[in-house]
């Protein structure tokens, strides 16, 4: 059954939208002009260029108010985040030790030359984030931070050597695509190396979501606002599923 | 507005410090560094690179049997200058190697006395880069502080030069230009303009070049001084602050400990690499900013603070030990408490009002909210004003403006704009906020003060108590553990020959 939304300002379906921009010119009055028409020409109606001015030689900001003709049926949407059911640390502890019957080793890095950890951290460190404990604090992960700027030829031996189950890789600057190549590089590096199919590898960073992870054939992405709990949850669960697969 | 602290904790937390420098200090009399001997070298006019990218500095350094090494690189260019009659320059143009000379064959005098003019020809530019930057700042005298600092980070140095122009008008007093994301591991400096970086601009002498020269014409134009910066850090420390010194940049990210703890960069070697760099900053009048805000943006920021101001005592110490001033000496602090927190906004006037108290004549840089800050760029602004409000009141020197996108993409200049207006509105605003107010005695912001400065103390006691090598290998600083023989860059650490030579450690020496 299809449902259709569009942005709300005050009205349903009157399809507000705000955005705010900077052209490459002086400004004048023409410049909100030029606004205007910039934002009509994206097939917006009903276009207020509500606040226009000059913030350096050359260069104008622009806040704009306008309706947009278009809507989305949600009946049509596929993004599944990479969430499984809610579990605390304690049942995924104990999930672990039944299903699994062993620890699970998990490795944590920041890849390329990359070297924001904040978001590696706040899903591994003891601490955790937003009072939600990180995975070095549940007895059935054996985890290894390797920090930042780690090469992908590096992480991939460390898997090796060190019989990871889940690889997390972090990347924040996601600049000109950086992050895209350095995460499909990993990809295909395990594959080559025939590793691929025996660890879960897990994306995360700012930016990630669980679709985009999909895309570049990982096995999940956790984008902003992560807990540790819920990767820690999904790891567990996908481990206690294959264990049963096996039996 | 005043905060009743302990003199006499403070006079033992600066005595502690000393204690802790103290045999860090002798390692380093006692060694050297390729990166040192690399920046002697440029100094001497060995800038440039073989078409291969190779710079001469490194390919002259790395060639040098390690005995020789062991006496100073520039000694090995002295004896090659005295026997061909050739500059460094034209040296290090023709490929011509030391390999190529008997060690020894050329007397230590003569080696000395060759070189004399081109070691005071580089001094005598270092000094004329200061004079001349004295001389602008006398002339086009910049806003008062809170100085604001904002980034420039496109990956390209000519949109580079536009946003910094941009940013200028809008009110920018001080441009940095952050480096491509790893270039702190690489042990070289990369020649040439660069127009390809991934979240910033590769620093090299002729980026530095291009954007002193967009900035000094901004700045006739404003008719105020407008600063530029970058990073001493990394495995190239001493080297970025001889171009520095060159090329006229007023500060550079400097900071005894980060390298080691944040990017495992071996501690010896930054240790070396600081003291010499810093030695250069002091002699060009670059004022160094620490790196504080590091501490805070990796933990917790309220456990943080006695760890940012035990690192602020020992930044300051290493850096007189160096021949710094106070006024040269801009120790870092950020404002990263969980904007959830009650009371936060009080804890981090507290902390920056202490810092201020503390070290008064140090020009304190203050950086912003980046941990907290997500995709809400409307809370994002909001969060940077109380930010913005809390520099003013507490005067801080060097404000490092907050940009509302933080966490979503390097700043567009649209949002530079954005920042800037916020800062200069509640700057202006609240100006003399500050002489306004009190603290109550034995407040929440008062005791805070007392218990960071309390805690602080307790630590250096540990770390003087253990050495402080031995803290950072059992992870005393920001949970994170190194050894004193790991670390990327222990490898271009040599112990000094006893008839070593650095003729510009002898002339920078306070």
């Amino acid at each position: 059954m299809s449902r259709y939304v569009k942005p709300y300002g005050d009205t349903l379906d009157d399809g507000k939208v705000q955005l705010s921009f900077t052209l490459p010119m002086d400004w004048s009055e023409a410049a909100d002009e030029a606004a205007r028409r910039l934002v009509v020409a994206m097939g917006f109606g009903d276009v207020t260029v509500a606040e226009g001015r000059s913030i350096a030689s050359g260069f104008s900001f622009f806040v704009v108010y306008a309706s947009t003709p278009a809507s989305v049926d949600l009946a049509a949407l596929a993004a599944p985040a990479a969430r499984v059911a809610k579990l605390t640390m304690e049942q995924i502890d104990a999930l672990i030790r039944e299903s699994v019957r062993r620890k699970i080793r998990v490795a944590g890095a920041c890849i390329g030359t990359d070297a924001h950890t904040v978001g590696i951290d706040a899903i591994l460190n003891m601490k955790g984030y937003r009072g939600d404990y990180g995975l070095e604090r549940y007895k059935e992960f054996e985890t290894f931070n390797l920090g930042s700027q780690v090469s992908i030829e590096r992480l991939v031996e460390f898997v090796k050597e060190e019989r990871i189950d889940a690889i997390l890789v972090s990347q924040v600057v996601t600049q000109k695509g950086s992050d895209v190549q350095n995460f499909t590089a990993l990809g295909e590096l395990l594959e080559a190396e025939g590793l691929r199919d025996r660890v879960l590898l897990i994306a995360g960073g700012p930016r990630m979501t669980n679709l985009l992870a999909n895309e570049l054939g990982y096995d999940a992405g956790f984008g902003r606002g992560t807990l540790p709990s819920e990767v820690a949850a999904f790891i567990a669960t996908r481990f206690a599923e294959r264990q049963t697969v096996r039996q | 507005m005043q905060l009743r602290i302990d003199p006499g904790r403070v006079a033992g937390a600066r005595r502690l410090a000393a204690t802790i420098v103290d045999p860090v200090e002798a390692f380093i009399e006692t060694h050297s560094t390729v990166a040192v001997e690399r920046a002697a070298l440029r100094l001497l006019g060995m800038n440039g690179a073989a078409e291969d990218g190779v710079p001469h500095a490194n390919r002259f350094v790395d060639d040098l049997p390690s005995e020789v090494l062991a006496q100073g690189a520039v000694r090995a260019v002295g004896a090659l200058v005295a026997e061909t009659g050739h500059s460094p320059a034209t040296l290090a143009e023709r490929g011509l190697l030391p390999s190529s000379v008997a060690c020894g064959a050329v007397p230590e005098a003569a080696a000395r006395a060759v070189l004399k003019p081109y070691v005071a020809e580089a001094l005598n530019r270092i000094d004329a880069r200061r004079a001349e930057r004295a001389a602008l700042l006398a002339r086009l005298p910049q806003l008062p502080p809170p100085l604001l600092y904002v980034i420039v980070a496109s990956g390209d140095i000519y949109e580079d030069r536009t946003a910094a122009v941009a940013a200028a008008e809008a009110g920018a007093q001080i441009i940095a230009v952050i480096r491509s994301t790893g270039q702190s591991l690489l042990d070289f400096v990369p020649e040439g303009a660069t127009t390809e970086g991934f979240g910033g601009t590769y620093a090299t002498q002729a980026n530095f070049a291009i954007m002193r020269e967009a900035l000094d014409t901004v700045s006739e134009r404003l008719g105020r001084y407008v600063m530029l910066t970058n990073y001493a850090s990394g495995l190239c420390m001493p080297e970025i602050a001889a171009l520095a010194a060159l090329e006229r940049l007023d500060m550079l990210l400097n900071d005894s400990m980060y390298g080691i703890l944040f990017r495992d960069i071996n501690m010896k070697r930054t240790f070396v690499d600081q003291h010499f760099s810093r030695m250069l900053n002091a002699r060009s009048g670059i004022v160094i900013n620490t790196g504080e805000d590091n501490y805070l943006t990796t933990a917790d920021a309220v456990e943080q603070a006695p760890a940012v101001l035990a690192s602020q005592f020992i930044n300051e110490e290493f850096a007189h030990r160096a021949g710094l001033p106070d006024a040269q000496i801009g120790l870092g602090d950020a404002y990263e408490i969980d904007p959830d927190l009650e009371d936060g906004f009080l804890y981090a006037v507290a902390q920056a009002q202490l810092a201020r108290q503390l070290f008064p004549d140090a020009p304190l840089k203050y950086m912003p909210p980046t941990k907290h800050m997500t995709g809400d760029i409307f809370k994002g602004h909001l969060i940077d004003a109380l930010f913005n409000l809390t520099s003013v009141m507490t005067k801080q020197t060097i404000h490092l403006c907050g940009m509302p996108t933080e966490a979503i993409h390097t700043p567009f200049l649209g949002d530079r704009a954005l920042s800037l207006e916020n800062a200069r509105y509640v700057m202006t605003t609240a100006r003399h906020f500050g002489d306004e107010i009190e603290f109550k005695p034995g407040g929440i912001v008062e005791r805070r003060a007392q218990e960071v400065l309390r805690e602080s103390h307790e630590l250096l006691e540990r770390v003087a108590e253990r050495g402080l090598m031995a803290s950072i290998e059992t992870g005393f600083f920001a949970d994170v553990r190194r050894s004193p023989n790991g670390g990327r860059g222990f490898d271009g650490v040599f112990e000094r020959d006893a008839c070593y030579w650095n003729p510009f450690e002898d002339a920078l020496s306070p």
